[in-house]
Protein backbone atom coordinates (compact mmCIF):
# COMPACT_ATOMS: atom_id res chain seq x y z
CA UNK A 1 0.00 0.00 0.00
CA UNK A 2 1.30 3.27 -0.94
CA UNK A 3 0.74 6.98 0.94
CA UNK A 4 0.48 10.02 -0.10
CA UNK A 5 -1.09 12.04 2.47
CA UNK A 6 -4.45 11.82 1.74
CA UNK A 7 -6.45 9.67 3.49
CA UNK A 8 -7.45 5.54 2.38
CA UNK A 9 -10.32 4.53 2.94
CA UNK A 10 -11.28 0.80 2.74
CA UNK A 11 -13.93 -1.75 4.07
CA UNK A 12 -12.87 -5.37 5.32
CA UNK A 13 -15.28 -8.07 5.72
CA UNK A 14 -18.40 -7.10 6.49
CA UNK A 15 -18.31 -5.28 9.87
CA UNK A 16 -15.00 -3.10 9.17
CA UNK A 17 -13.89 0.38 7.74
CA UNK A 18 -10.32 1.18 7.56
CA UNK A 19 -8.79 4.41 7.69
CA UNK A 20 -4.90 5.37 6.91
CA UNK A 21 -3.61 8.73 6.32
CA UNK A 22 -0.28 9.82 6.69
CA UNK A 23 0.74 13.15 9.11
CA UNK A 24 4.02 15.28 8.48
CA UNK A 25 5.00 15.27 12.14
CA UNK A 26 6.65 13.10 14.80
CA UNK A 27 4.53 10.29 16.20
CA UNK A 28 4.45 12.04 19.72
CA UNK A 29 2.83 14.71 18.18
CA UNK A 30 0.58 13.11 16.81
CA UNK A 31 -0.62 11.29 19.52
CA UNK A 32 -0.65 14.14 22.11
CA UNK A 33 -3.67 15.11 19.13
CA UNK A 34 -5.46 12.13 19.21
CA UNK A 35 -5.36 11.90 23.23
CA UNK A 36 -5.14 15.60 24.57
CA UNK A 37 -8.40 17.32 25.39
CA UNK A 38 -7.27 20.80 24.19
CA UNK A 39 -5.96 19.75 21.21
CA UNK A 40 -8.24 17.13 20.18
CA UNK A 41 -10.60 20.36 20.64
CA UNK A 42 -8.23 21.86 17.46
CA UNK A 43 -9.29 19.59 14.85
CA UNK A 44 -12.32 17.13 15.30
CA UNK A 45 -14.58 20.28 15.61
CA UNK A 46 -16.65 18.50 13.00
CA UNK A 47 -17.77 19.50 9.11
CA UNK A 48 -18.67 23.96 8.52
CA UNK A 49 -21.33 24.50 10.97
CA UNK A 50 -20.46 22.47 13.86
CA UNK A 51 -18.60 22.79 16.74
CA UNK A 52 -17.22 21.14 19.98
CA UNK A 53 -20.06 21.56 23.32
CA UNK A 54 -18.00 19.15 25.27
CA UNK A 55 -14.88 17.49 24.91
CA UNK A 56 -13.81 15.64 27.91
CA UNK A 57 -11.00 13.00 27.86
CA UNK A 58 -9.96 10.55 30.94
CA UNK A 59 -6.67 8.76 29.28
CA UNK A 60 -6.70 5.39 31.32
CA UNK A 61 -7.52 2.13 30.70
CA UNK A 62 -11.01 2.11 31.98
CA UNK A 63 -11.32 5.68 31.31
CA UNK A 64 -13.76 7.11 29.00
CA UNK A 65 -14.28 10.05 26.87
CA UNK A 66 -17.28 12.09 25.69
CA UNK A 67 -17.40 13.99 22.29
CA UNK A 68 -20.91 15.82 21.80
CA UNK A 69 -20.32 18.55 18.51
CA UNK A 70 -23.43 20.84 17.62
CA UNK A 71 -24.45 22.94 14.84
CA UNK A 72 -26.82 25.53 16.58
CA UNK A 73 -28.03 26.93 13.08
CA UNK A 74 -29.44 23.74 12.05
CA UNK A 75 -30.11 23.11 15.85
CA UNK A 76 -28.77 19.83 15.70
CA UNK A 77 -26.35 17.73 17.95
CA UNK A 78 -24.48 15.05 17.87
CA UNK A 79 -23.05 12.72 20.92
CA UNK A 80 -20.33 9.99 21.83
CA UNK A 81 -18.87 8.25 24.21
CA UNK A 82 -15.69 5.96 24.46
CA UNK A 83 -14.13 3.64 26.97
CA UNK A 84 -10.76 3.01 26.84
CA UNK A 85 -9.63 -0.71 26.48
CA UNK A 86 -5.92 -0.64 25.54
CA UNK A 87 -3.26 1.87 25.88
CA UNK A 88 -0.07 1.43 24.77
CA UNK A 89 1.90 4.59 24.97
CA UNK A 90 2.46 6.60 21.79
CA UNK A 91 1.88 3.12 19.89
CA UNK A 92 -1.79 1.86 20.00
CA UNK A 93 -5.43 2.72 21.63
CA UNK A 94 -8.48 1.08 20.95
CA UNK A 95 -11.33 1.76 22.86
CA UNK A 96 -15.56 0.37 22.57
CA UNK A 97 -17.35 3.52 21.33
CA UNK A 98 -21.05 4.18 21.14
CA UNK A 99 -23.65 7.19 19.59
CA UNK A 100 -25.81 8.62 21.72
CA UNK A 101 -28.63 8.17 18.95
CA UNK A 102 -27.68 4.20 18.66
CA UNK A 103 -28.20 3.73 15.44
CA UNK A 104 -25.08 1.47 15.67
CA UNK A 105 -26.90 -1.46 16.93
CA UNK A 106 -24.16 -1.48 20.30
CA UNK A 107 -20.95 -0.52 20.63
CA UNK A 108 -18.01 -0.20 18.05
CA UNK A 109 -14.55 -1.05 18.76
CA UNK A 110 -12.00 1.39 17.50
CA UNK A 111 -8.50 0.24 17.21
CA UNK A 112 -5.81 3.54 15.95
CA UNK A 113 -2.22 2.07 15.20
CA UNK A 114 0.94 5.10 15.29
CA UNK A 115 3.87 4.25 13.46
CA UNK A 116 6.63 6.67 12.49
CA UNK A 117 9.10 6.40 9.50
CA UNK A 118 11.70 9.48 9.13
CA UNK A 119 9.94 11.83 11.10
CA UNK A 120 6.39 11.35 9.60
CA UNK A 121 3.50 9.08 11.43
CA UNK A 122 0.89 6.96 9.85
CA UNK A 123 -2.20 6.70 11.16
CA UNK A 124 -4.01 3.43 11.04
CA UNK A 125 -7.52 3.38 12.33
CA UNK A 126 -9.95 0.58 12.20
CA UNK A 127 -13.68 0.53 13.15
CA UNK A 128 -15.19 -2.67 14.11
CA UNK A 129 -19.38 -2.45 13.76
CA UNK A 130 -21.53 -4.34 15.69
CA UNK A 131 -22.64 -5.40 12.20
CA UNK A 132 -22.92 -4.96 8.48
CA UNK A 133 -26.17 -3.09 8.93
CA UNK A 134 -24.40 -0.67 11.93
CA UNK A 135 -21.47 0.19 9.53
CA UNK A 136 -24.07 0.78 7.14
CA UNK A 137 -26.13 3.09 8.95
CA UNK A 138 -22.60 4.93 10.27
CA UNK A 139 -22.10 5.89 6.56
CA UNK A 140 -25.24 6.33 5.93
CA UNK A 141 -26.70 8.66 9.08
CA UNK A 142 -23.72 10.12 10.86
CA UNK A 143 -22.26 11.90 7.40
CA UNK A 144 -24.31 13.07 5.36
CA UNK A 145 -23.22 15.37 2.67
CA UNK A 146 -25.34 14.39 -0.35
CA UNK A 147 -22.92 13.97 -2.96
CA UNK A 148 -23.89 12.76 -6.71
CA UNK A 149 -21.23 11.01 -7.57
CA UNK A 150 -20.15 10.11 -11.47
CA UNK A 151 -18.53 7.26 -13.40
CA UNK A 152 -15.62 9.58 -13.65
CA UNK A 153 -14.76 8.67 -9.95
CA UNK A 154 -14.18 5.04 -11.45
CA UNK A 155 -10.49 5.57 -11.58
CA UNK A 156 -9.98 7.61 -8.10
CA UNK A 157 -12.36 4.88 -5.97
CA UNK A 158 -10.01 2.01 -7.67
CA UNK A 159 -7.03 3.98 -6.55
CA UNK A 160 -8.26 3.56 -3.23
CA UNK A 161 -9.12 -0.15 -3.02
CA UNK A 162 -5.74 -2.01 -1.22
CA UNK A 163 -3.07 -3.72 -2.94
CA UNK A 164 -3.26 -1.86 -6.27
CA UNK A 165 -5.55 -3.57 -9.10
CA UNK A 166 -6.28 -0.25 -10.84
CA UNK A 167 -5.37 0.27 -14.50
CA UNK B 1 -29.37 1.35 -2.53
CA UNK B 2 -29.74 -1.21 -0.07
CA UNK B 3 -27.35 -3.13 2.71
CA UNK B 4 -27.19 -6.26 0.63
CA UNK B 5 -25.92 -4.67 -2.81
CA UNK B 6 -23.08 -2.61 -1.36
CA UNK B 7 -22.07 -5.94 0.32
CA UNK B 8 -22.38 -7.96 -2.61
CA UNK B 9 -20.25 -5.04 -4.42
CA UNK B 10 -17.47 -4.41 -1.66
CA UNK B 11 -17.00 -8.22 -1.22
CA UNK B 12 -17.11 -8.76 -5.34
CA UNK B 13 -14.08 -5.87 -5.70
CA UNK B 14 -12.52 -7.66 -2.62
CA UNK B 15 -10.54 -10.10 -4.82
CA UNK B 16 -7.25 -8.32 -6.93
CA UNK B 17 -8.23 -10.52 -10.35
CA UNK B 18 -11.91 -8.93 -10.17
CA UNK B 19 -10.62 -5.56 -9.40
CA UNK B 20 -8.31 -5.49 -12.67
CA UNK B 21 -11.23 -7.15 -14.95
CA UNK B 22 -13.09 -4.26 -13.49
CA UNK B 23 -10.15 -1.71 -14.57
CA UNK B 24 -10.31 -3.58 -18.04
CA UNK B 25 -13.50 -2.93 -18.38
CA UNK B 26 -13.17 0.71 -17.79
CA UNK B 27 -11.80 1.35 -20.78
CA UNK B 28 -14.57 -0.82 -23.11
CA UNK B 29 -16.34 -3.69 -23.17
CA UNK B 30 -14.55 -7.10 -23.89
CA UNK B 31 -14.99 -10.58 -24.52
CA UNK B 32 -14.12 -13.24 -22.13
CA UNK B 33 -10.89 -14.52 -23.74
CA UNK B 34 -9.85 -10.96 -24.29
CA UNK B 35 -10.49 -10.74 -20.28
CA UNK B 36 -8.64 -13.64 -19.65
CA UNK B 37 -5.99 -12.89 -22.36
CA UNK B 38 -3.52 -10.96 -19.30
CA UNK B 39 -3.89 -13.64 -16.39
CA UNK B 40 -2.24 -16.69 -16.45
CA UNK B 41 -5.53 -18.15 -15.89
CA UNK B 42 -7.59 -20.69 -17.22
CA UNK B 43 -10.63 -19.43 -19.17
CA UNK B 44 -13.07 -21.53 -16.59
CA UNK B 45 -11.38 -19.86 -13.67
CA UNK B 46 -12.03 -16.49 -15.48
CA UNK B 47 -16.16 -17.45 -15.84
CA UNK B 48 -16.31 -17.95 -12.33
CA UNK B 49 -14.85 -14.23 -11.16
CA UNK B 50 -16.89 -12.79 -13.81
CA UNK B 51 -20.08 -14.46 -12.33
CA UNK B 52 -19.68 -13.09 -9.10
CA UNK B 53 -18.82 -9.42 -10.74
CA UNK B 54 -22.77 -10.38 -12.40
CA UNK B 55 -23.88 -11.32 -9.65
CA UNK B 56 -23.08 -8.51 -7.53
CA UNK B 57 -24.77 -5.99 -10.38
CA UNK B 58 -21.38 -4.99 -11.39
CA UNK B 59 -20.82 -6.21 -15.11
CA UNK B 60 -23.06 -7.20 -17.46
CA UNK B 61 -23.26 -9.08 -21.02
CA UNK B 62 -23.57 -7.07 -24.59
CA UNK B 63 -25.52 -7.44 -27.33
CA UNK B 64 -23.15 -9.31 -29.44
CA UNK B 65 -24.52 -12.82 -29.43
CA UNK B 66 -21.47 -14.65 -30.85
CA UNK B 67 -18.93 -12.88 -28.45
CA UNK B 68 -20.70 -12.61 -25.42
CA UNK B 69 -18.90 -9.28 -24.31
CA UNK B 70 -18.70 -8.47 -21.02
CA UNK B 71 -19.52 -4.26 -20.13
CA UNK B 72 -19.29 -2.18 -17.20
CA UNK B 73 -22.40 -1.14 -15.14
CA UNK B 74 -21.50 1.70 -13.59
CA UNK B 75 -24.26 2.49 -11.26
CA UNK B 76 -22.98 0.07 -8.73
CA UNK B 77 -19.39 0.95 -8.08
CA UNK B 78 -21.06 4.77 -8.05
CA UNK B 79 -22.98 4.28 -5.19
CA UNK B 80 -20.21 2.24 -3.23
CA UNK B 81 -17.92 5.41 -4.10
CA UNK B 82 -20.22 7.99 -3.20
CA UNK B 83 -20.57 5.92 -0.02
CA UNK B 84 -17.23 5.63 0.85
CA UNK B 85 -17.07 9.17 -0.10
CA UNK B 86 -18.88 10.37 2.42
CA UNK B 87 -17.12 8.82 4.86
CA UNK B 88 -13.87 9.80 3.64
CA UNK B 89 -15.02 13.38 3.41
CA UNK B 90 -15.98 14.02 6.90
CA UNK B 91 -12.44 12.38 8.13
CA UNK B 92 -10.31 14.14 5.54
CA UNK B 93 -11.58 17.72 6.37
CA UNK B 94 -10.54 17.03 10.53
CA UNK B 95 -7.61 15.19 9.15
CA UNK B 96 -6.91 18.59 7.28
CA UNK B 97 -7.43 20.44 10.46
CA UNK B 98 -5.10 18.49 12.02
CA UNK B 99 -2.03 19.17 9.71
CA UNK B 100 -2.69 22.77 10.34
CA UNK B 101 -2.48 22.21 14.07
CA UNK B 102 0.62 20.12 14.19
CA UNK B 103 2.74 21.82 11.87
CA UNK B 104 1.24 24.99 14.36
CA UNK B 105 2.70 22.44 17.02
CA UNK B 106 6.03 22.30 15.31
CA UNK B 107 6.73 25.56 15.21
CA UNK B 108 5.94 26.34 18.40
CA UNK B 109 8.73 23.23 19.59
CA UNK B 110 11.11 24.90 17.54
CA UNK B 111 11.19 28.03 19.23
CA UNK B 112 11.18 26.57 22.85
CA UNK B 113 14.42 24.51 21.80
CA UNK B 114 15.74 27.66 20.37
CA UNK B 115 15.02 29.44 23.43
CA UNK B 116 16.12 26.49 26.01
CA UNK B 117 19.49 27.11 23.96
CA UNK B 118 20.08 30.26 24.40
Amino acid sequence: MSFTGTLQVTTQGDREVRLVREFDAPRRLVWDCFTKPELVRRWLFGPDGWSFLVCEIDFRVGGSYRYVWHNPAAGAEMGMKGTYREIVPHERIADAQVFDQDWTGGEAISTLVFTERNGRTTVDNTMLYSSREARDAVLESGMKEGMALGYDRLEQFMSTLPAGGSA
Amino acid sequence: MTAERLDATFAALADPTRRAIIARLASGEASVNELAAPFDMSQPAISKHLKVLERAGLISRGRDAQRRPRKLEPKPLAEATAWLEKYRRFWEGSFQNLDVLLDELKAAGKQQQGRHRK
